[in-house]
């Protein structure tokens, strides 16, 4: 009870802080400087309709390497502690899945995939890019996972996946930097027009593998979590 | 309309971090760093908005000329999208290292784990 | 008729927030959790910000709670 008082205590001196700093803020009447060369500029310098995907990708480039980094490390430490020591436990009847859900999974599993690429794909047109088409291909695998608790990710697959991605993407900036301005800069391919497919440099390659890349990640670590419930622990 | 916005997302953060310290079980407190985590997204989202614009996409409506009048922010945009995934990276992790705390233990409850205090 | 909707997602959001931190039972926990990160989602789309609504429709509120589920199973069936 004391305990509960001290952090209301202390989460009540946080409040008056954020309680003046709101007071402080008034409501944007326009962009900064910085914002307005992005919004200004990026169609000519960059050639991609999506703003925000000119900034993740060109503008601020190595952050998105620092990301790929960052999530790389959490598939490479997950599938390190839940290491499987390969004793699987006694067969339990389980129900099986019913005919519906087997159905349906098999019926709507192209489709996921089929967005999961468009969204990637697009995402110098549309909202979208690799992040979040990475993330939906995530989301076919869980339904695969669901829909029948038996099947088995091949790892190497995945992992050779993963792998060549995130070499075409510290290669092709590279490239930007023998090619063109720097390192992931985009105009070693050439710029086109505002709209099309085939525009905007090299943003489609790059965020193609990223979004391969991110898929294969987070595939990872929901099967190494799926893994497990087989197992002994 | 964005002032109600972060008078949530502050709210957010209180109750995350609330949650936080006050819980005493450890998947509770991951559930705690995950409503923290979406607090300050929506803060940091809420903190580009311009009243009047529009999303920062190059399409008829917007047109090529004058574009910083119109649209809203893009840079909070790109930096909330890097910081969900990351904040999904960070759950996994700390889901894991629950779990082998579990088998090594056989409980959840974070004040039976006594062996780095004092 | 958006600051209405503004109104309601955000009462909708923080009494769902309450419930994640302050609620016994695990799953429930765990779902309301997932309704925080849905109700976020559609909070960005009104912020001008489809890429970010996107990003955590498919994340906060899927992949997330896939995982905490697969981990609270994994504690009862040990149990």
């Amino acid at each position: 009870m004391i305990r509960n008082f001290v952090i209301l205590l202390i989460l009540a001196g946080l409040a008056v802080i954020f309680i003046s700093l709101f007071g402080n803020h008034d409501s944007n009447s326009g962009l900064s400087p910085l914002a307005q060369h992005y919004a200004d500029r990026g169609a000519e310098e960059v050639g991609a309709a999506n703003l925000v995907t000119a900034v993740v990708v060109t503008y601020r480039g190595l952050d998105t390497l620092g990301e790929v980094t960052i999530l790389f490390l959490v598939a490479a430490i997950v599938s390190f502690f839940l290491k499987t020591n390969g004793k699987v436990k006694e067969e339990e009847k389980k129900r099986e899945t019913s005919e519906i859900m087997l159905t349906a999974s098999k019926l709507l599993l192209p489709i996921v995939i089929l967005l999961g690429v468009y969204i990637f794909i697009n995402g110098h047109l549309t909202p979208g890019g690799g992040f979040q088409g990475g993330a939906v291909l995530a989301t076919a695998l869980v339904l695969v996972l669901m829909a029948n608790p038996e099947f088995s990710l091949n790892h190497h697959i995945i992992a050779t996946i993963e792998s060549i991605s995130g070499i075409v993407f510290v290669a092709v900036g590279v490239l930007g930097l023998l090619l063109a301005g720097g390192f992931l800069d985009n105009r070693i391919l050439p710029l086109g027009t505002l709209g099309e497919l085939f525009s905007a440099g090299a943003i489609p390659v790059i965020y193609s593998f990223i979004g391969l890349k991110v898929g294969a990640e987070l595939s990872n670590v929901l099967s190494r979590f799926q893994i497990i419930q087989k197992e002994e622990m | 309309m964005d002032i109600i916005a972060l008078i949530t997302a502050f709210a957010l953060i209180l109750i995350g971090l609330f949650g936080i310290l006050s819980n005493r079980n450890i998947i509770k407190i991951i559930i705690g760093f995950s409503v923290l985590d979406t607090g300050l997204h929506v803060l940091i989202v809420t903190l580009g908005y311009i009243r009047g614009g529009t999303a920062p996409i190059l399409d008829d409506s917007v047109g090529l000329t004058q574009v910083s009048q119109k649209v809203v922010d893009p840079l909070p945009q790109a930096l909330v999208l890097t910081a969900i995934v990351i904040g999904l990276g960070v759950t996994a992790l700390m889901l894991a290292y629950a779990l082998k705390m579990y088998q090594a233990k056989k409980s959840l409850n974070i004040d039976d784990y006594k062996e780095l205090k004092g | 008729m958006n600051l209405l909707l503004i109104i309601i997602l955000c009462l909708v959001m923080l009494v769902m927030a309450i419930t994640a931190i302050a609620q016994k039972k695990l799953t429930v926990a765990v779902i309301a959790s997932g309704m925080v990160g849905l109700m976020a989602s559609v909070l960005y789309l009104l912020m001008a910000a489809p890429d970010v609504a996107m990003t955590e429709a498919a994340i906060g509120s899927g992949l997330t709670t896939v995982l905490f589920f697969y981990v609270l199973f994994k504690i009862k069936k040990t149990q």
